[in-house]
Formats: structure tokens, sequence, C-alpha cells
């Protein structure tokens, strides 16, 4: 009898890790390229990598319950007229009805006007429902031009010629057709049914020249009230945002590849464009050095969970913060109380992303009207509306912690970075040390 | 600044005005408004003239313009005495846009309804992505004309450039001359008598007596692409 010889443990492939396989399987199976919604999955640098150095004898601080923090900001000062207001630096970014459901836009719009802030349209046009529940909405102007019309550029707060976005800058979006309802159809003057490409660049003007007359002829219309938004994927953040500012932009939108999609190739998402955090150092040096910080607001994407998200964006730089996909969970979004409904559909709580499919059992990236009546919109804004106080609490509490009485004058030393890699991209030192990457030499203390 | 020309014709010279009192001014018109003549002098290709009208009144521009003259217009009857730069009539929802010149890139872009009728020739992207505008050229158009377009007529009495109709929804090409390639999903399609009838009747509000229906071919979408397929790939 042999003497038995001992097994190795299995080994599983670094490289070809277990979604790896479970995708070529896929891919060799269907024939088409994964499509799916939100933004990059895979960890890159974010704000967690960052932290607040607070107060101390070199610093004294505010106190949390007495003395005041304050939250507004002002958006659109450059040009318009009318420039808009908001308590609370976080809005809601720009989501289509076709996208979501009738009640997720109108529950979007009752959370941030309830919170004292902006709502955003998307590629499908306005709403009835969210423009009566919106104080303020911006109305997004997309390459498809899907619902554009004068009526509805006047009756919005503001106007966002959007670029490109995070999870896929340069690339157009895929409403497929389980998604397209009757109503849908007709707001984009489409057959029922059919796949609706969106596409990736305007229909009538290409480059930053063009953009300037194209702001120019929406000033035009709109007799110079509305402020002009310009949205951005996260890409060459320095220079795209310098060539928004020379076109007119009253506010730039920067939005990283943790910003979410509806519907957009995986390869996409996971693989074009740069992380929130190294997006808005560049951004924010592209406005100093043309003297325009804090006169051009930059608005900042893709990602923002929390208030200290929020602070760290401000800290970095930023005027506001949008959220997308925390809105989304906030209204009811991947509830683990439907789990059993989304393992159904193969998946479970918290990592749903099918939401072109338009089986979300929440209700939200729907079209279906069974699921649709699941969302109650009054409900869910009320949820949303918690969860902006909740994340403005948040934000304030940090501002006067570090003895701040306006979240808006946190700055980059009021951070430190626990990586290298943050450490360059935030352009603060790394924790414990003086070294700023790219920045300065190797440092002291 | 302005000066009335007999009752109902006034006068803006953009030579004197600048564009955003003349926007303004024109703005002010109601449905019910009896300055229903406008003339605007010295253009001077300038950009976004008469953008977002909203009344049906008369606006002669003397000379040629730049972009997006007429852009989102409703209701108004805008005419170009000159040539119209990229995007002229872009979005348009009603009213009658003509040009008696050329027109550049983009003409009629994403237009929703009205008429939009170009006496030279269009260039490049005519009608793209148009969503029910009616688009007539007496000339010749650029290449990707029609591309994605959607919905609404167009109608040229010259030839095509290459690729049109890419990727078309539901949109109506009518083309009397040659085409030099269609585009992806693109094909020709049988003229029965209700697209007779139609480009007929556009021939006639467009103003055309030289043309007839009987002259032209009609292109329109092989709808291969609306649903997406792997084995379609080669086609885009």
């Amino acid at each position: 009898m042999s003497p038995k010889i001992p097994l190795t443990t299995p080994r599983p492939s670094a490289t070809f890790d277990d979604y790896t396989l479970s995708e070529i399987r896929r891919a060799a199976s269907t024939g088409i390229y994964d499509i799916r919604g939100g933004g990059a999955k895979r960890r890159v640098p974010h704000f967690d990598d960052l932290l607040f150095l607070g107060a101390s004898v070199s610093r004294y601080p505010l106190e949390g319950y007495r003395e005041r923090c304050s939250t507004s900001v002002t958006l659109g000062t450059r040009f318009a007229k009318k420039p808009i207001e908001l308590k609370i630096p976080i809005t809601i970014a720009g989501m289509s009805f076709g996208a979501l459901s009738a009640n997720a836009k109108e529950a979007l719009g009752r959370g941030a006007s309830i919170a004292g802030t902006s709502t955003t349209t998307g590629d499908g046009g306005m709403t009835p429902e969210e423009r009566g529940q919106s104080k303020t909405l911006v109305y997004q102007y997309l390459p498809s031009r899907y619902g554009m019309n004068p009526d509805d550029l006047r009756k919005a707060d503001a106007i966002e010629v959007v670029v490109g976005q995070g999870a896929k800058p340069g690339g157009g979006g895929m409403l497929l057709g389980q998604k397209i309802s009757d109503r849908v159809a007709e707001m984009r003057n489409l057959p029922k049914g059919i796949d609706q490409r969106s596409a990736c660049r305007h229909p009538d003007w290409t480059g930053p020249d063009d953009l300037e007359i194209k702001i120019l002829e929406i000033r035009e219309i709109t007799d110079w009230q509305k402020p002009i938004y310009v949205k951005v994927g996260g890409t060459r953040p320095y220079y795209d945002i310098a060539l928004a500012v020379k076109a007119g932009a009253d506010v730039i939108v920067l939005d990283g590849m943790q910003g979410g999609t509806a519907a957009t190739q995986e390869v996409f998402i996971e693989n074009v464009g740069l992380p929130t955090l190294a997006c808005i150092r560049p951004a924010v040096q592209a406005l100093q050095d043309l003297g325009m910080h804090r006169k051009v607001q930059l608005i900042v994407s893709g990602g923002i969970r929390n208030g200290a998200d929020v602070a760290k964006a401000l800290a970095l730089g930023a005027d506001a913060v949008a959220i997308g996909m925390a809105a989304l969970v906030a209204l009811g979004d991947n509830d683990p109380a439907l789990d059993a409904e989304y393992a159904k559909l193969g998946t479970r709580a918290g990592c749903y992303d099918d939401w072109h499919e338009g089986r979300d059992p929440a209700g939200i990236t729907t079209q279906d009207p069974e699921l649709s009546k699941r969302l109650d919109p009054v409900r869910a804004g009320r949820r949303l509306a918690n969860y902006l106080k909740v994340m403005t609490l948040e934000v304030q509490t940090i501002a006067r912690a570090a003895g701040h009485n306006n979240i808006h004058n946190l700055e980059p030393e009021d951070l430190c970075a626990l990586t290298l890699e943050a450490a360059a991209m935030a352009r603060v030192p790394l924790a414990g040390t003086s070294w700023i990457p790219g920045v300065n030499g190797s440092g002291g203390l | 600044m302005q000066q009335l020309i007999g009752e109902l014709m006034r006068t803006i010279d953009l030579a004197q005005s600048p564009l955003r009192e003349l926007n303004e001014e024109l703005h002010r018109q109601t449905d019910g408004s009896n300055e229903a003549q406008w003339e605007i002098l010295n253009p001077r290709g300038g950009h976004a003239i008469a953008v977002g009208l909203d009344a049906p009144i008369n606006v002669d521009v003397r000379g040629s313009v730049g972009y997006y003259c007429a852009g989102m217009n409703k209701k108004a009857t805008v005419t170009v005495h000159g040539s119209a730069g990229p995007g002229v009539a872009e979005n348009m929802m009603s009213g009658r846009v003509v040009i008696k010149g050329d027109a550049s890139q983009y003409a009629g872009a994403t237009g929703r309804g009205g008429l939009l009728v170009i006496e030279g020739n269009a260039s490049s992207r005519c009608g793209i992505s148009m969503k029910g505008i009616d688009i007539v050229v007496k000339g010749n158009i650029g290449h990707m004309s029609a591309f994605m377009a959607q919905s609404g007529h167009l109608v040229v009495l010259g030839d095509a450039g290459d690729a049109l109709g890419d990727s078309i929804y539901e949109a109506k090409l009518f083309v009397r001359g040659k085409v030099k390639s269609l585009g992806a999903d693109c094909i020709e399609k049988e003229m029965r008598p209700e697209h007779q009838e139609a480009l007929t009747n556009l021939l006639k509000n467009a103003g055309i007596k030289d043309a007839k229906a009987s002259e032209f071919r009609r292109y329109g979408s092989a709808r291969k692409l609306y649903n997406f397929n792997i084995d379609n790939a080669d086609a885009y």
C-alpha cells in the first residue's frame, strides 16, 4: 500500500477569478457584451483613503450644538440673471424618466424639495410629475435630445448641457426595448419596444468652439435667465474644465467613474474614465489658473455616499456634489427586504444592477406598471429627504470639528491621505508626513 | 435703433442693436401681436439670430447668418435672404424656415415639426436625428444626412452624399437625384400612393412647382437593427 500523497489545496487564479470565469462563460453563451446599470464596482482610490485632521491646539473647533455652520450654496452666478439658491450643496444627479419610473422621479423631486436642493431630468425629457414636485429642477440638454423642447427649457430652473458622464465618458446610452412603454416611446418619438440608442455626441456641435456658440443659443432662447451647466465625465479634467469655462459655463458638473448609468457595457463602466478622487484637484487647478474658482461653480459626482464624502469633495475645492446611486438606495433600491425577489433574478440585494431589464422589484428602475406601483413616491421622497439631512449634519459635524463656520471653508489643509495613491491624486500629504507625491520631495514631518 | 416701417413692419439693424435685444423683443411677441412683420438687417453671419420664437410672426433676415438661426422655432416664419451656418432651425417645433441660399451642417437637426426649406444645397448631416420635422432641399445634401432620423420627411431634389439615412428609424426620405450610398439599415422602399400623396403635399407646401412626386425614390429603415443582435455587429 503506497503512502497517501498529500494534496495541495485547490488554488483559484487571481487573474482568472470566479467573476472573470463567469463572464467568459456568459459571453460565450450569449454572444452579447454584458450591459448593466450603476458605476464602476472595482476598488479605486476614493474618499475612504482620506482623513480629516480635526482641531486641536493649533486650531480650535466650533461647538456642534450651538455654533452655526452654513451649508447653503448659490449656483450660476457668472452670467445667469436668476442663479439657483440651494440650502444644501448635495444635489440629485440627472436620471431619466425611462430609466426610472414616474413614481421614482416624483419621489426624487419630493425628497430634494423637502431638503432644499435640486433634482435633474435625464435622457427622456421632463415629466409633469418631476416638474410639479421639484422646487428646483435642472433640465438636461443631451445628445439624443429626446423630449427636448423650448417650453420645458423655459420651465427649468437651470439647463445642463451633458457632454459626458463618468460611467461612460465618450459613450452613449442604451435603453433596451423591454423598458420602452407607450409613454416612454411617445416622449422619445420612437416606436415601442425597440432598443433606443442615445447618441454619444451632440448632433449639432463638436468641440469647444461650437459649444460656446451652443451655449450662446440656449442663453438667447431663455433670455439669459437660467444658469447653464456643462457636465463632463472624468477623463482629462484640467483641460475639459478649462474649455468648459472658456465656452461660457456658469457651473461645471464633473462625474467620476464610480458615477452610475442606467445601462452601459460592463467593459466601458469598469475600464474607461478616472476615479472621482483623481478628477477634483486638476479641475480646481484649472479654475484657479483661470481665476474662476468659486465664480464658476464645480459640482462633483461619482461615489458620494455620506457626509464625509461630501466634506472631502468640498475640502478639495468643489462647491457642491451630486448623488444618483445613493439617492436610489435611499428610495429603496437594493433593499435586503426584497432579497427573495432579487434571488429570482439571479442576484441578491446590494448587487442588483440589471436596471436595463426593467424588472426591478423595488419599482424604481422599471416601467412595469405593477412593479412601479410598489414605490410610494411620498414615503420614498421622505426617505430621501431624511438621508439628505443626515448627510448635511455629517458634513457640518466635520466642518465644525475642523473649526469652520461654513462647510465651504473646508480646505485641502484639513486633510491627509492614507495611501500614496490617494495622496498623489488629492494632492494632500500622506498621513503623518508633509509628503505630497508629485508636488514636493520626500518630505519630513 | 429701431424704426417703424408702415404700421406693422418693424426693422432691427444688428449693426446697431445687440443680439440679446433682438431676441428678447421677438420673444415678447404673442399669438395676438399686431407686430407681425419683422425685418433684420446686417446679420453679418451672426449666431443664434431669431432663436426660440413662439408667435405667428414673419421674420425676414436680410443677409447670411451663422450657427443656429431660428433654433427651436415655434409658429414663426423665418426667411433668411442669404445662406445659413450650422444647425439652422435645430429642434424646430413648428412654423416655417426658408433659406434662400445654402445651409451648412446639421440643418434641421432634431427638429420636431414645421417645415424647413433650403433653396440651395445643404451640407453634411442634414436632418440628423430629426424627430418629426419636414425638410425640403432644392439642391444637393452632404454625407450622413438623416443619421438616426426618427420621424418626419426629408425631400431632396438634387443628389444625396454618402451614407444617407444611416441607423435610420421611421423617418421617410425622398430623393430625386442620385444617392452616393446608403447608410446602415437604410434601404430603398416602395413608393406607394400614400407616399406620392404626402410628397406631393410637401412639394406644394414648399412652393416647388417644377418637380413631380413620381420622379423621386423613397428610402427608409430596413428595421433590422432595431433590437441588438451580435450577428449584426458588422453593420455598425
